[in-house]
C-alpha cells in the first residue's frame, strides 16, 4: 500500500474513532450537566456559565471558614468536582468579606454580583446582595402553620424582619389563638440556609431551592396599578404588541365559530 | 550501593509526588498556605496562580471566558514546561503516574507482559482524545475532560475527599494492568498528550552517549514511552520527542554511564 494511501487511511480511521467517541462524550456530558437544585457558593454566575468557568480547584471550599462547602464527589449525584452547599447540615454564614467568592481565580464566581457602592461611591463587598437560592416554606408541614407556636426560622434569619416576617392571623380553629406564620420575602432572602439548618420539624419545613427553579416571572404589562413605581418597568417596551400564538393566527371570529377550543 | 542508585530518580519522583499531594491536603485540612487547591488550579504562598493549561485550553473552546488571573496561571505553567522542564508534569506530579507505574511493576512482575496481549490501542489516539476534548467542549459548552478526568478525581479526590471516585481510579488501574500495557498515560490521556505537543522544544532532555553505550537495552525495556529512544546505540544526541515524561529511568537503569540528563543543545 503506497505511503500516502496509509497516511489517510490511519487519518480517517482517527477521525472516525474520534468522532464515534466524541458523540457518547456529548451524551454522557449532557446528563453531568443536570443539576436543577445545586446551590452555588455566592457570588456565582448562572449556572451553565458557572458549569463552564468552574475548574473545580477547591479554593473556594479551602476558603470558607465554617466549612460550609465541598466539592461533589462521584455518589453525591452531582455535576462532580463543582462547589455546593448542603444548608440542613452547613448553611452559609453570610461573612462580609465572602471570602469564598474572592478566592476564585476563574470567574465561576464573581466579586462584581455581590458588590455595591458606599456612600463615598466606593465599590464594596455585599453579602446581602448574595442570591445562593430561595427559601420555600412547605405550610403543610410548618407547625407554625398549625398554629403551634415556632419562630425558629424567623429568629435565626440574618436578615431578619426583612427576608422572614411573622404574619399574625386569628387561628379560626380554636377561635381564641393567634397564628405565628414564617414568610419569605424574596427580594431580601439571601438563600444563605440558616432557616433550613435550624427548622425543628423531622425534615425541614423550609428549605433552599435555586431561585430559577422556584420563582416565576411576570409580564412586563401587568402593573401594580397602586405601586407609582412600578409603571417605569414598562417604558422600554415598544408602543404596539402582537402576541402571536397557534390560536391568535386565525381571526377570533374563525376560531370562536369553529368550535375545536 | 549499586541497588539503590538504580532508583535515585524514582524515589525523588515519589518524594515531589507526594509531597506536592501532601502540601495540598494540608492546605485544606490545616490552613497551610504553601499550596492550596488542586492541580486543575491552585495558588502557591496565598500569591500566585498557577492553573492547568489544557483545563484552560478547553474552557476557551467552549466559548466561554478565563478571569486574567487563571489565565495568567495557566502560561506560566505553559512557558514552565515547554520552555524548561518538558513534560515532566506527567512523571513529577501527578498522581495518576503512581498508580500506573505500580500496575506497570505488577505486569512486569506477573508475566503479563510475557504472554504478549497485542495492543488495544495506539500510542496516537491521545491526540485524537485531545481533538474530541476540544470539539465537545466546542459542542456542549463546558470543558469536556475535565469532567470526565480520572486525573482530577484522583488529585481532587486525595485533598478534598474520593467517594465513589476510587472505582474510577480502580478501573485505570485494571485497564493498565490487564487490558493495555503503558495504557493510560502512554496511550490515552489527552492531558500527557498535551504536554507532549507543548514541550516539543523544551531544553531539559535525556542525552544518550553512543561511545558509552553497550547495547543492553535496559534503557528502552525501562522505558514508558520507548519510541523516544531511537538513537540508543546508533547516535549521541539528545531525546527529541515531547512524549519523553523526563522520569529518568533510562538514566539510572543505565550501568554505563550513557544516558544522563542534559540541555537540548
Amino acid at each position: 500500500m503506497p505511503e500516502r494511501r496509509r497516511f489517510l487511511l490511519s487519518m480517517v480511521r482517527g477521525i472516525g474513532a474520534a468522532t464515534v467517541g466524541g458523540l457518547a462524550w456529548t451524551g454522557l456530558l449532557d446528563g453531568t450537566k443536570a443539576s436543577a437544585t445545586i446551590l452555588r457558593p455566592p457570588g456565582a454566575v448562572p449556572e451553565q456559565e458557572f458549569l463552564a468557568q468552574c475548574t473545580k480547584c477547591g479554593l473556594c471550599v479551602e476558603a470558607c471558614p465554617y466549612k460550609a462547602l465541598q466539592l461533589a464527589v462521584p455518589g453525591d449525584e452531582r455535576p462532580l468536582g463543582t462547589p455546593y452547599f448542603r444548608m440542613r447540615e452547613t448553611p452559609c454564614r453570610m461573612c462580609r468579606d465572602i471570602p469564598c467568592t474572592v478566592s476564585c481565580p476563574t470567574g465561576a464566581l464573581a466579586p462584581s454580583l455581590v458588590s455595591d457602592r458606599d456612600e463615598q461611591g466606593r465599590t464594596r463587598l455585599n453579602i446581602n446582595l448574595t442570591k445562593i437560592g430561595l427559601a420555600v416554606i412547605d405550610r403543610e408541614t410548618c407547625i407554625a402553620y398549625w398554629g403551634i407556636q415556632c419562630d425558629a426560622c424567623y429568629r435565626s434569619c440574618p436578615v431578619i424582619d426583612k427576608a422572614i416576617t411573622v404574619e399574625y392571623t386569628k387561628n379560626e380553629r380554636t377561635g381564641r389563638h393567634a397564628m405565628l406564620a414564617p414568610v419569605v420575602h424574596s427580594g431580601h432572602c439571601t438563600g444563605c440556609g440558616i432557616c433550613e439548618h435550624v427548622c425543628v420539624t423531622k425534615k425541614a419545613s423550609v428549605f433552599v431551592l435555586p431561585r430559577a427553579l422556584v420563582m416565576g416571572e411576570s409580564s412586563d404589562r401587568y402593573v401594580r396599578g397602586w405601586d407609582s413605581t412600578d409603571e417605569e418597568r414598562m417604558q422600554d417596551l415598544p408602543d404596539e404588541t402582537k402576541t402571536v400564538t397557534p390560536r391568535s393566527e386565525k381571526s377570533p371570529l374563525d376560531y370562536l365559530n369553529k368550535g375545536d377550543l | 550501593m549499586p541497588a539503590l542508585q538504580e532508583y535515585k530518580y524514582l524515589a525523588l519522583r515519589r518524594v515531589s509526588q507526594l509531597s506536592i499531594m501532601l502540601l495540598f491536603v494540608a492546605g485544606n485540612l490545616l490552613g497551610w498556605s504553601v499550596l492550596r487547591g488542586n492541580l486543575s488550579t491552585s495558588k502557591v504562598l496565598g500569591v500566585v496562580t498557577l492553573a492547568d493549561p489544557y483545563a484552560v485550553l478547553q474552557v476557551l473552546a467552549s466559548r466561554h471566558l478565563v478571569a486574567g488571573e487563571a489565565l495568567a496561571g495557566s502560561l506560566i505553567i505553559l512557558l514552565f514546561f515547554g520552555l524548561i522542564a518538558g513534560r515532566s508534569f506527567c512523571s513529577w506530579v501527578c498522581p495518576v503516574n503512581m498508580v500506573t507505574d505500580l500496575a506497570a511493576w505488577l505486569r512486569k512482575r506477573s508475566g503479563l507482559d510475557a504472554s504478549g496481549n497485542p495492543p488495544v490501542i495506539g500510542r496516537n489516539t491521545r491526540y485524537w482524545v485531545i481533538v474530541a476534548s476540544l470539539a465537545v467542549s466546542a459542542a456542549t459548552g463546558i470543558a469536556a475532560f475535565e469532567w470526565i478526568s480520572p486525573i482530577s478525581m484522583l488529585h481532587r479526590g486525595i485533598i478534598f475527599g474520593m467517594g465513589m471516585g476510587w472505582a474510577v481510579v480502580l478501573a485505570l488501574f485494571l485497564f493498565d494492568l490487564i487490558i493495555q500495557k503503558e495504557g493510560f498515560c502512554g496511550h490515552l490521556c489527552p492531558l500527557g498528550g498535551f504536554y507532549s505537543l507543548v514541550t516539543r522544544f523544551s531544553l531539559l532532555r535525556v542525552r544518550h552517549s553512543k561511545e558509552k553505550c553497550t547495547l543492553c537495552m535496559r534503557c528502552v525495556n525501562v522505558c514508558p514511552e520507548r519510541q523516544v529512544l531511537p538513537m540508543v546505540g546508533r547516535t549521541s544526541s539528545a531525546v527529541t520527542s515531547g512524549e519523553c515524561t523526563n522520569c529518568g529511568r533510562c538514566i539510572e537503569v543505565c550501568g554505563e554511564d550513557a544516558m544522563k540528563f542534559g540541555m537540548r543543545i
